[in-house]
């Protein structure tokens, strides 16, 4: 019985500690400023905290990352439920999976030694930019995207596609006609989970992006991401610095929560269409 | 009979072919290329002597024993809480506005970031309750990271087996807690594995949270609170900090391999389960 | 639905009426139970003797199987069950507060209508219920595994192969190994829920035959929605309709004269 609140206390607990650390410092310099200024200078004599440009570093490379990690991992969804034979999606499901479990300081580390220089010589720029990033979020968070999807296609009922094609469509305008918009909120959960990976990835970024305390203004410069800039400066960072970069993880934390609850109602209302709960 | 659709259904098969092989070219390349730079500097000496210079020189011994130390305990402490919970959520409760508080819970806490479960390993686990950077702390905010996906996959490994299991059970005279352990855990065990595994290769793979929470020494640990290195780590600090290409290749190399092993273990796992449900 | 007349218990008999010389085993006292506030029993009374097969019959929704799994409590499992009266085992009401559930349910075995083999060996299916109840020794145990099988007549079939799986069993094979596991806890009473409903006419035929040779061991309650079954299986016969109790006599008595013409209807095919 006790046990069972095991994961209740744990949200608790890790909420409670992270705004206890961080919230004075944000109060302290005021919320507009925190969030709206460009200023981030934690180790000046008279320091100045504002996050503006890493929130809108992790904007940008979450909505870089939706595009490519939604269309890829939507493609392999599709082509596993519907034009794969059984065989192959028993080799391509474990194996799209399988990129889950890769570590992602790996995945930042193919970012920097063959992406970077890719995109620094073929592009310009300094090749640890925005795009960068987004790359390889984007495959990060594909299998999240495809998995889920997957599991959104497989429970649309068999008939609705079967009375389709009873109908003279051809496969693909079923699937995008039929199968699609039938598990649309199931799909849409995917993609919110997956953005919910991307936004609160820390390591791959850190290595890819450049860490620059800038406004991106193109998708080929450096940026800071708000969980780069909590890892970055964790080990060195002491009194308000410290508790500004707990700052940055309420922010961050508020962020994924409202993420995370909107897939979670979108999933709810899924599995009730499917009548499933 | 109708050119255009049969014409559109062609493209639109070719597009999502492609970009389904594309990603799992990706994913070929990625491990590919890491085993094909790491593999020739795996010597028996890299796996068994302790790290010299920073990690320039030697091997990673040391490192390996912090990374199995860490994970294990984490999932020593996540897998009994987890699997507990699970039982309770299906077993001892009906849908209720209670479960649905600690699914909720669940839910929220598995999509939490790691670097915020890192936040919070630290100044909790780390000062708040003196651990330190140090094994103990590392491997408790990692039991915390991934308890939501052994609840979730131990539900629904329970929930998979047949309701008419319990009434047997019953019928035979078994109490609740006898039908919970000997026919319904015996049933969902590799379900129940499965997830357990999962997480020790997701435990294995983390980088942020155990950055933040159990330091990074080179050195042998001689008890729970002392501080180590994880794999993961040590990878991210080599190559980050231009120490030794050929050590971070070497050393991302067993990582990859150690993670497939632990997936394919998983895998083949859930195969067997499935294999013998239907 | 009024009831014309109580129903008739040990009423006179014909020649082969099998009526009971001992006291019943169980007798079902004014017993009454509802799902969510929803009546499915009313106030039945019916007894049910050793040594003897009585079959409940009746249309879908009469009760038949709300009653069957009240007897030995299973009902239990489902929260919204609750329920008035009593039903007395051996002198002693089985939903006393100081009764334990799981040895009531070893004295009072049951075989439901699809056969559930637990996906373990046949081995392992039938000592199950006896490690339940702390009963350990192999000599003991296999002694019990044979002497249970040969009972369903299902020993030759198996003995060769005690440790595969029992889902490897066909359909017939696998009910009568569930009766197996039920008989090696040497229960007093056996419910039975449609066991043939799923099954082919041999294998029916098999089960009944192995009831024909239980009864004089057993009571045995045996729900069925096959009347003919009900008329080669069993000695007294009583008919359920809507939650309650219409009429309980010999069977020869329900097929032959039945007092209700409700009774007689159903079992003619005019409804049900």
């Amino acid at each position: 019985m006790l046990v069972a609140f095991s994961a209740v206390s744990a949200l608790a607990l890790i909420t409670a500690f992270i705004f206890r650390a961080g919230l004075p410092i944000m109060m302290k310099v005021g919320l507009g400023d925190f969030i709206f200024s460009n200023e981030w200078r934690p180790t000046d004599a008279s320091p100045s905290f504002g996050i503006f440009p890493m929130i809108m570093g992790s904007l940008a490379v979450t909505a870089g990352a939706m595009v490519i990690g939604v269309s890829l991992g939507l493609a392999c969804a599709i082509v596993l439920t519907q034009f794969c034979h059984p065989r192959a999606v028993s080799v391509l499901k474990p194996a799209i999976e399988l990129l889950a479990g890769i570590p992602s300081v790996v995945f930042g580390f193919i970012g920097v030694v063959i992406l970077v220089p890719l995109i620094r010589q073929y592009l310009g720029g300094w090749g640890l930019s925005v795009l960068a990033a987004s790359l390889v979020l984007g495959i990060m968070m594909l299998p999240t995207v495809t998995s889920i999807t997957v599991d959104a296609l497989q429970a649309v009922p068999r008939s609705y596609g079967d009375g389709s094609i009873a109908l003279g469509a051809t496969k693909w305008q079923t699937t995008h006609m039929v199968l699609l918009k039938a598990a649309g909120s199931g799909i849409m959960a995917a993609v919110i989970l997956g953005m919910g990976r991307a936004i609160g990835e820390t390591m791959a970024v850190i290595m890819v992006i450049g860490n620059w305390l800038d406004v991106p203004h193109s998708i080929l410069d450096p940026a800071r991401t708000l969980t780069s800039n909590i890892a970055l400066e964790m080990g060195y960072s002491a009194g308000e610095h410290r508790q500004a970069l707990f700052a940055t993880g309420v922010v961050l934390f508020v962020i994924i929560m409202a993420v995370n609850t909107a897939a979670l109602a979108f999933s709810r209302h899924h599995l009730r269409k499917a009548g499933m709960r | 009979m109708r050119p255009i659709a049969v014409h559109t259904q062609r493209i639109a098969t070719t597009v999502l072919w492609t970009l389904a092989g594309l990603t799992i070219g990706v994913l070929l390349f990625i491990i590919g290329f890491v085993l094909v730079r790491g593999l020739p500097h795996i010597t028996l000496e890299f796996l068994t002597a302790a790290p010299r210079s920073m990690g320039r020189e030697g091997g990673v011994f040391p490192i390996i024993v912090g990374t199995i130390c860490v994970a294990g305990l984490a999932i020593l402490i996540a897998g009994p809480v987890g699997v507990l919970t699970a039982i309770y959520l299906t077993e001892y409760t009906r849908p209720s506005r209670l479960t649905a508080v600690i699914r909720f819970g669940a839910d929220c806490l598995a999509g939490i970031p790691s670097i915020i479960f890192g936040l919070f390993g630290f100044v909790f686990f780390v000062i708040r309750l003196g651990m330190g950077p140090s094994i103990l702390a590392g491997a408790l905010t990692l039991s915390l990271m991934v308890l939501p996906t052994i609840i979730r996959t131990s539900e629904e490994a329970i929930r998979a087996v047949p309701l008419s299991y319990r009434d047997v059970s019953y019928g035979l005279g078994s109490t609740r807690w006898q039908m919970v352990m000997r026919v319904v855990i015996r049933s969902a065990l590799p379900g129940i594995g499965t997830g357990i595994i999962l997480s020790l290769g997701r435990s294995i793979s983390e980088t942020a949270a155990v950055m933040l929470t159990a330091g990074s020494a080179l050195n042998l640990p001689r008890s729970a609170y002392d501080s180590v290195r994880t794999l993961a780590l040590h990878f991210y600090i080599l190559s980050r900090e231009g120490i030794s290409m050929e050590k971070a290749y070497a050393t991302a190399a067993v990582l990859v391999l150690s993670i497939l092993g632990i997936n394919l273990l998983a895998y083949w796992i859930m195969r067997r389960f499935i294999a013998r449900v239907t | 639905m009024d009831k014309t007349s109580p129903a008739p218990i040990g009423p006179p008999g014909q020649i082969d009426d099998p009526r009971p010389t001992q006291p019943p085993k169980i007798s079902v006292r004014g017993f009454s139970a509802s799902f969510d506030g929803q009546s499915v029993l009313r106030n039945v009374d019916l007894d049910i003797y050793p040594a003897q097969r009585l079959a409940i019959i009746g249309p879908a929704g009469s009760g038949k199987t709300v009653l069957l799994r009240s007897l030995n409590r299973l009902n239990d499992l489902e929260p919204t069950f609750s329920k008035m009266g009593e039903i007395v085992l051996d002198g002693q009401d089985i939903y006393d507060q100081r009764q334990d559930v799981p040895s009531l349910r070893r004295r009072v075995g049951m075989v439901y209508a699809v056969p559930v083999p637990l996906p373990w060996s046949i081995y392992d299916n039938l000592v199950y219920g006896l490690k339940l109840a702390g009963i350990r020794g192999r000599r003991r145990l296999n002694e019990a595994v044979e002497s249970s099988l040969r009972s369903v007549v299902l020993w030759d079939e198996v003995k060769d192969r005690l440790k595969e799986p029992a889902m490897n069993l066909s359909g017939g094979q696998q009910q009568r190994l569930c009766l197996a596991r039920v008989l090696a806890l040497e229960p007093e009473v056996l419910l039975l829920d449609e066991p043939c409903s799923g099954l082919d006419p041999i294998s029916t035929a098999k089960i009944e035959e192995a009831l024909a040779e239980l009864k004089s061991k057993y009571a045995i309650v045996l729900v069925t929605n096959n009347t003919k079954q009900a008329a080669r299986a069993s000695d007294r016969t009583a008919f359920f309709l809507m939650g309650e109790l219409i009429e309980c006599n010999t069977t020869s008595q329900i097929f032959t004269s039945p007092r209700h013409n409700r009774t007689s209807a159903y079992i003619t095919g005019h409804f049900g």
